[in-house]
C-alpha cells in the first residue's frame, strides 16, 4: 500500500497550484507541443536558446497535477543550463521515475520529489510529457510529441 | 457517518432485493485493492461477471469444446446446440421476431461498422445525409465519418444542451428527405443521459430514414424491446451485460439484413462455393464468417439468464436509488460540479472537482480501492461541448451498495484535502 502523500508531496501540490514559468515567451526560437492522447492533456513548451544554452524556457497548457508540477519543476531546473546538461538531466529524470532500484537523487535536486510516480505506472506518462517535449525541442523534432 | 450507513443498509434490502446476496455471485468483488475493499464503480466501461457466466465458459472448454455447424460428432452437436440456443435467448431478451435477426459480432463497435459498410456503403451517395449526435461514443461517430468519406454523404450532428440532453427541436430541423441513416445511442456512456429514442425513430421513419440504436450502455440497465421501438438496427456488447469480452450482437430487421451484402467472406457464411461464384448462407449466418466466438456466445447466453433471474425491473429500481443517493451526497460537496444533469438518466455520476484534474482524482480514489474512470470516455465531442478535457465518472451497477456510495464520497472529499 502506498501513502497518497508520497505522490502528492507539498512541493508538487504547490507547483500545481502556482506553476512557475507559466506563459508564453514572445521571442522564443522554439515552440513545441506535447500531447497525451490517453487523457487529452496538452502542453506547449517555449524555448529561447543562446548558443548552446537555454536562456529562457516556459510552458502553458492544461493537465493533471503531476504533469503541471513536472513541467513547472523542469522549466525551473532548465533555466541557464547548457543543452548537453539538459540531455543529461533528461536521462537522469527518466531513470528516477522508472528505475526500481532508485538513482542518485542528489543530482536531480528538487526534481526528486517526483520519484513517487514510479509506484504509479499509469501516471509515469503524466510526469514525462514535458520532458519528452523538451527532448524533441532540443533534438530538432518539429512534430507534436505524443506520449503514445 | 454511522447514521448514514444504517440508512444505507436498510435501503439495500428494500423490495426483496438483497444486494449482499447478489454480491456473492460475483467472485471478483471480494478482494482488496491497496489494502482496501474493492469498490468497483467503472461499470460503464465493463461489467463484472457472475459465477454462472464464468462457469458456463469453463464447462464448454472442459466438456464440449468443438467447432459448430460442421461436425456430425456429439461434441460438435452439443456446441452447436449451446451456440444456437444462446441466439434464442438474445432474441427473447430484446424481443426480436426471429433468430435470423440476431447476428453475433465482436461487440457494439463491430456491429456499427458492419451496418455502416454493408448497409450504408451500398445505399448512400453524395446526395444523402447521415444524422448522429454530439453525445455519441467514438464507436458511433468514426464509422459514420468513414462512410461519409467513402460515399460523399453529409454527416450532421444533433446538438446537446447544458444538461447533456439532445435538443429534439434541432433534430427535427436537420431531419429531411435526404436523411438516410440516423444513428443514436440509447444511453450516453459519458453522462448517462437516456435519449428519447422512440420519438427519434418515429420521426426518422416519417422521412424514410433507417435508424441504428447503439445500445451498448442500455441493455444492462433497462429492458429493450426492438419490436416496440421499431428501430431498424440495435447493437450491444456482451461485456457490458455481465458477459465476456469479444462478443456482441447486431439486431437488424430481417428484410434489411436480407438485402445487405456480406460484411466479410469466409467459412460458415456460404451455402456453396465454386471457383466462379459463391452462394451465401441464410440469415444470420451470412454475416458470421469464420469460426465464431463460441465460448463468448455461450457466456453471453448465461449472462442473459442471470439478468433475467435478477430482473431488469429490480435492477433499474436499485440503480435509481443508488443514483439518487449519490446525487444527494455529491451535491453537498461544494467543489463538485455535475457534468450531465439530464432528467432521464441512468446510474452514472460524471463530475469535475474545482482545481483538481480528473486524473488525480482517479489516482487518489484508486489508492483507497475505488475504481472509477477518468478521461474523455471516448466521447470527445461531449467534452468539447462542456469545454473540459475530462471528467471523473462513477458508474453504478445493481451489485453496488449505498455503503459504497459513502466510500466514494469520502474518497472525493479526500481529494480536496490532498490538494489543500
Ligand atoms: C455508448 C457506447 N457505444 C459503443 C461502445 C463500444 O463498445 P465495444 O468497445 O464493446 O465495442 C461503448 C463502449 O464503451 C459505449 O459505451
Amino acid at each position: 500500500m502506498f501513502d497518497i502523500k508520497d505522490l502528492y508531496q507539498e512541493i508538487i501540490v504547490d507547483h500545481n497550484r502556482n506553476p512557475r514559468n507559466f506563459g508564453i515567451i514572445n521571442d522564443a526560437d522554439k515552440v513545441i507541443e506535447g500531447f497525451n492522447p490517453l487523457c487529452g492533456d496538452k502542453l506547449k513548451l517555449y524555448l529561447k536558446t543562446e548558443g548552446k544554452n537555454i536562456a529562457d524556457i516556459s510552458f502553458d497548457g492544461s493537465g493533471c497535477a503531476i504533469s503541471v508540477a513536472s513541467a513547472s519543476l523542469m522549466t525551473d531546473a532548465m533555466k541557464g543550463k547548457s543543452i548537453n546538461d539538459a540531455e543529461l538531466l533528461f536521462n537522469n529524470f527518466h531513470e528516477l521515475i522508472t528505475n526500481e532500484n532508485g538513482v542518485d537523487e542528489k543530482s536531480l535536486g528538487k526534481l526528486a520529489v517526483l520519484a513517487g510516480v514510479k509506484d504509479y505506472p499509469a501516471r509515469v506518462k503524466c510526469a514525462t510529457l514535458c520532458w519528452h517535449t523538451l527532448h524533441s525541442a532540443i533534438t530538432g523534432n518539429k512534430e507534436t510529441v505524443s506520449t503514445e | 457517518m454511522n447514521k448514514k450507513n444504517n440508512t444505507a443498509e436498510i435501503q439495500n434490502q428494500t423490495n426483496g432485493f438483497d444486494v449482499e446476496k447478489i454480491r456473492k455471485d460475483f467472485p471478483i468483488l471480494h478482494q482488496e485493492i491497496n489494502g482496501k475493499p474493492l469498490v468497483y464503480l467503472d461499470n460503464a466501461a465493463t461489467t463484472q461477471k457472475p459465477k454462472s457466466v464464468i462457469d458456463s465458459i469453463e464447462k464448454y472448454y472442459r466438456g464440449y469444446n468443438s467447432n459448430i455447424h460442421r461436425g456430425v460428432h456429439t461434441l460438435s452437436e452439443n456446441a452447436t446446440e449451446a451456440y444456437e440456443s444462446a441466439r434464442v435467448k438474445v432474441k427473447d431478451f430484446i424481443n426480436a421476431n426471429s433468430t435470423k435477426e440476431i447476428v453475433f459480432v465482436r461487440g457494439a463497435t463491430e456491429a456499427i461498422n458492419l451496418v455502416a459498410q454493408s448497409f450504408g456503403r451500398n445505399t448512400l451517395s453524395s446526395e444523402d445525409e447521415i444524422i448522429i449526435t454530439e453525445l455519441e461514443h467514438h464507436a458511433n461517430i468514426v464509422p459514420w465519418q468513414l462512410l461519409s468519406q467513402q460515399t460523399g454523404a453529409k454527416l450532421k450532428y444533433v446538438p446537446i444542451n447544458d444538461d447533456g440532453e439532445l435538443i429534439e427541436s434541432e433534430y427535427k430541423k436537420i431531419l429531411n428527405e435526404k436523411t438516410r441513416i440516423v444513428a443514436v445511442g440509447h444511453i450516453s456512456n459519458a453522462l448517462g443521459t437516456i435519449n428519447p429514442i422512440e420519438n427519434m425513430i418515429n420521426l426518422a421513419h416519417e422521412y424514410g430514414a433507417k435508424v441504428l440504436i447503439d445500445g451498448a450502455q442500455a441493455t444492462s440497465h433497462t429492458s429493450v424491446d426492438v419490436k416496440n421501438l421499431n428501430c431498424d438496427f440495435y447493437v450491444f456488447s456482451g461485456h457490458k451485460l455481465f458477459g465476456p469480452t469479444g462478443i456482441g450482437v447486431l439486431y437488424g430487421k430481417e428484410d434489411l439484413l436480407e438485402k445487405m451484402p456480406p460484411y466479410q467472406g469466409g467459412g460458415d457464411m456460404i451455402k456453396m462455393v465454386t471457383m466462379k461464384e459463391t452462394q451465401y448462407n441464410e440469415l444470420p449466418h451470412k454475416f458470421e464468417a469464420g469460426t465464431p466466438n463460441i465460448s463468448g456466445v455461450i457466456g453471453l447466453g448465461a449472462a442473459i439468464d442471470y439478468v433475467n433471474k435478477i430482473g431488469l425491473e429490480n435492477i433499474e429500481n436499485h440503480e435509481q436509488q443508488l443514483l439518487d443517493y449519490a446525487n444527494q451526497m455529491a451535491s453537498e460537496i461544494t467543489e463538485l460540479k455535475f457534468v450531465g444533469t439530464a432528467k432521464n438518466k441512468t446510474s452514472i455520476l460524471s463530475f469535475t472537482l474545482d482545481g483538481i484534474h480528473p486524473h488525480d482524482v482517479g489516482t487518489i480514489l484508486n489508492n483507497d480501492g475505488i475504481a472509477i474512470r477518468t478521461g474523455h470516455h471516448c466521447a470527445m465531442p461531449v467534452m468539447e461541448y462542456f469545454q473540459i478535457p475530462a471528467t471523473s465518472r462513477a458508474s453504478f451497477s445493481f451489485y453496488n451498495t449505498h455503503a459504497e456510495v459513502d466510500v466514494l464520497i469520502e474518497g472525493i472529499n479526500k481529494c480536496s484535502k490532498v490538494f489543500n
